[in-house]
């Protein structure tokens, strides 16, 4: 057992699978030699070869493309993308080929393909580094998004994500890439894909987060239980595509009230779907209207005020004890 | 004839097809015609040169026949004349309702036929949406093709036994799956390759670039075969780019290329069958220009009076890719008149069979619409199956 961050985790999960499958293959800017930006694909390359760990041209869309003809071909490709505000350049290929051509061809070409890529603020990063656009994936039929907020989920969900036979968007929020080390098991470990993780019960009410904003989240919740004596119940989705409402709706039947909270864009974002589903199907036992803590519908503010356009912990005790006012 | 195969630096092409490059050059300071498919004035490099081995005339230059047997080039004609058969028959069935919009070829049968005639069953084929002479030549069945065109999913699936993907709506969305597919077979070691069909206005997208470069970078066993057709729909090639032969943007990238009069079978034959033997020989991608033209509409949908001189159709119907060849193989000896006849009326029986076949056989499967999605569906969509299948229930349809 060791002590990992996420960069090291998910560095850890794309050596075992390469070790594991011939078939893997990753692919991107920088990720050979250079180990990647974030070092993730650190020492892989002299590792396995720069037929299966590919420095690439700088070209999102033929990322993309290519990646899809090695899956169809029988490879299972993982493509870094190396921020996520450059996967709309590849947008043309995730959406015609990458997420449809098991549909077009009635399920005879799998493309089972990775495309990983940091996200979100809080890094002190220039424009077009920060956003969080998951919406767009849970948006596209055909594709699945996954979300880790730790190094342990991040090494079992990207084990997963690889061997899934289905698309996988697999997106790493890169505040969490460093910021603390947890225990990751020597053994191999994969976690199904779909399944959020309930990691705190509570009477009082719902709150739903994934990736980085799981640590506020945290922090509210230690918070508001000990200094308001609020039980908060915590998910965290590490899916969003497809996501598991299932949980949440169970949850918010014994609260009553739902607030989410993510970095994303707040219209037509993650948290307006999970809203919907619990007015759909938890009607009856809400108490207080559910609530989205969200970044705003603008482009990702410039880092110099970054740090007032995330959600904090301070933000969701407010919301939940506003919602507590409800009876 | 001889017997070395001809290719690029050793040919002299004879004529090159009217408005294909000219031999005026230089930097003239003529202004680009604002009107017609093809550019006339040369900026640079040059004049690239245009691959023909069998002239409008039906004639081969001294020398240059290529060794093909009788039997293949019996083949190839075959197929030219069976791909008009089902173009013609498709264009009345969609005037009669039978079809959705579909996209006509007539004029093209040499570029869709040569482009894929070396191929083997592991070879790959990644066609764009007009290329179904290709893709019958490759095993698709035209019931299967006509179900496509009709609107019925299956159409889009591959047979079983078939190398191909289904061609791609978007323009050249095509092509960089294609190339990853090559470099797939570059890592397996396998001795095969992938053609890749797209068209003038596909070879603006960005995807075909970045697609040229990777091709070029692996080192991909992979051809790259633009078919020149003249028009994106309304626009010219003259408003599509400033140099006058696409196959310079191949050099650009480091990938072999070669411009082909792509209404000459013979030259299309010899430029794909040398294109894959230094594929597979893992000498990585070429780009051939095929410099045809789209005599007939875009699609059913279009009509080209409102955007082009109809004038400028009249001497490529003199440049006919399948009377051309069936000049020569009639001095050949190998097919004359009544010969000719025969297989046009035999292919013709053949497109109105599968007709009857498709009438037959197609079927719309409302129920199947969740069915191909994921592999491993989610539960919300099992959930929305339901919904729809209660809709379907109340609308009484099987």
């Amino acid at each position: 057992m060791a002590q990992l961050t996420m960069v090291e985790a998910l560095n850890k999960a794309l050596d075992e699978a390469l070790a594991e499958d011939d078939r893997v293959c990753l692919m991107g800017q920088d990720i050979g030699v250079n180990g990647g930006v974030f070092r993730v694909t650190k020492d892989l390359q002299s590792k396995y070869g720069m037929d299966r760990v590919m420095d690439t041209p700088l070209a999102e869309c033929g990322i993309i493309g290519t990646a899809v003809g090695m899956a169809v071909h029988g490879m299972r490709p993982v493509a870094e993308i190396q921020f996520s505000g450059f996967t709309l350049q590849a947008m043309d290929q995730i959406e015609q080929n990458m997420a449809r051509l098991h549909n077009r061809t009635q399920g005879r070409f799998n493309v089972s393909m990775v495309m990983r890529t940091p996200f979100g603020g809080g890094i002190r990063a220039v424009e077009h580094h920060s956003e969080s656009r998951e919406a767009y994936w849970v948006h596209t039929p055909g594709l699945k998004c996954v979300i880790p907020s730790g190094p342990r989920n991040a090494r079992a969900l990207l084990k997963a994500a690889i061997e899934c036979d289905d698309p996988v968007i697999f997106y790493e929020p890169k505040a969490v890439y460093r910021a603390f080390r947890e225990e990751v098991p020597d053994e191999p470990e994969s976690f199904e894909l779909g399944k959020a993780d309930l990691f705190r019960t509570g009477a009082d009410v719902t709150l739903v987060t994934y990736g980085a904003m799981v640590r506020p989240v945290r922090e509210a919740a230690d918070d508001l239980a000990d200094e308001h004596g609020i039980d908060t119940e915590c998910i965290d989705l590490l899916t969003v595509s497809p996501m598991d409402t299932d949980t949440v709706i169970e949850s918010v039947r014994k609260t009553g009230r739902c607030i989410i909270v993510h970095e994303g864009h707040r219209t037509c974002g993650v948290g307006a779907e999970i809203a919907a589903r619990v007015t759909e199907d938890a009607f009856e036992h809400l108490v207080a209207p559910v609530r989205r803590i969200t970044g705003y519908d603008i482009p990702f503010p410039y880092f110099q005020v970054e740090q007032h356009a995330l959600p904090e912990a301070d933000d969701i005790i407010e919301a939940v004890r506003d919602a507590m006012s409800w009876d | 004839m001889s017997s070395e195969p001809h290719t690029t630096s050793d040919q002299q092409a004879s004529d090159p097809p009217d408005g294909a490059p000219s031999g005026k050059s230089g930097n003239e300071a003529t202004p680009p015609p604002t009107t017609g498919a093809f550019n006339t004035r040369a900026i640079d490099p040059g004049r690239i040169e245009c691959l023909q081995i069998l002239n409008e005339h039906g004639r081969v230059e001294q020398g240059m026949a290529p060794n093909f047997t009788s039997e293949q080039l019996l083949e190839v004609h075959r197929a030219m004349v069976l791909s008009r058969a089902f173009d013609s028959r498709m264009l009345t069935m969609q005037r009669q309702g039978e079809m959705g919009t579909f996209a006509p070829s007539i004029g093209q049968e040499a570029c869709m036929i040569g482009q894929v005639w070396p191929l083997t069953k592991d070879d790959w084929f990644a066609p764009s949406y007009r290329s179904f002479g290709a893709q019958i030549w490759r095993g698709w069945s035209m019931e299967r093709l006509m179900k496509l065109w009709a609107g019925y999913h299956e159409g889009f699936a591959p047979p079983p036994d078939v190398n191909d993907y289904p061609f791609s709506i978007v323009i050249g969305a095509q092509v960089p799956p294609a190339v990853g597919t090559a470099m797939a077979m570059r890592r397996r070691n396998e001795p095969n390759c992938v053609v890749v069909n797209f068209g003038d206005g596909a070879f603006s997208q960005g995807a075909v670039a970045e697609s040229l470069n990777f091709a070029a970078v692996d080192r991909a066993p992979v051809i790259f075969v633009c078919e020149n057709n003249g028009w994106a729909i309304s626009t010219p090639m003259t408003k599509q780019t400033r140099v006058d032969s696409l196959a310079i943007r191949g050099m650009g990238y480091g990938v072999p290329s070669i411009r082909v009069d792509g209404n000459d079978i013979l030259a299309m034959m010899v430029a794909v069958r040398d294109a894959a033997d230094r594929a597979c020989r893992g000498e990585g991608p070429t780009l051939i220009e095929a410099v045809t033209f789209r005599m007939s509409l875009h699609t059913t949908a279009d009509d080209p009076t409102v955007y082009r001189d109809e004038a400028e159709v009249a001497p490529w119907e003199g440049r006919c890719p399948i009377k051309r060849f069936e000049i020569w193989l009639a001095n050949q000896g190998l097919l004359d008149a009544d010969g000719c006849e025969r297989v046009k009326a035999q292919c013709e029986a053949e497109v109105l069979a599968a007709r009857d076949a498709f009438r037959e056989s197609a079927e719309a499967k409302p129920r199947e619409i969740f069915d191909y999605l994921y592999v491993d569906t989610p539960e919300v969509l099992e959930r929305q199956k339901v919904e729809y299948f209660k809709r379907l229930d109340r609308k009484g349809v099987e």
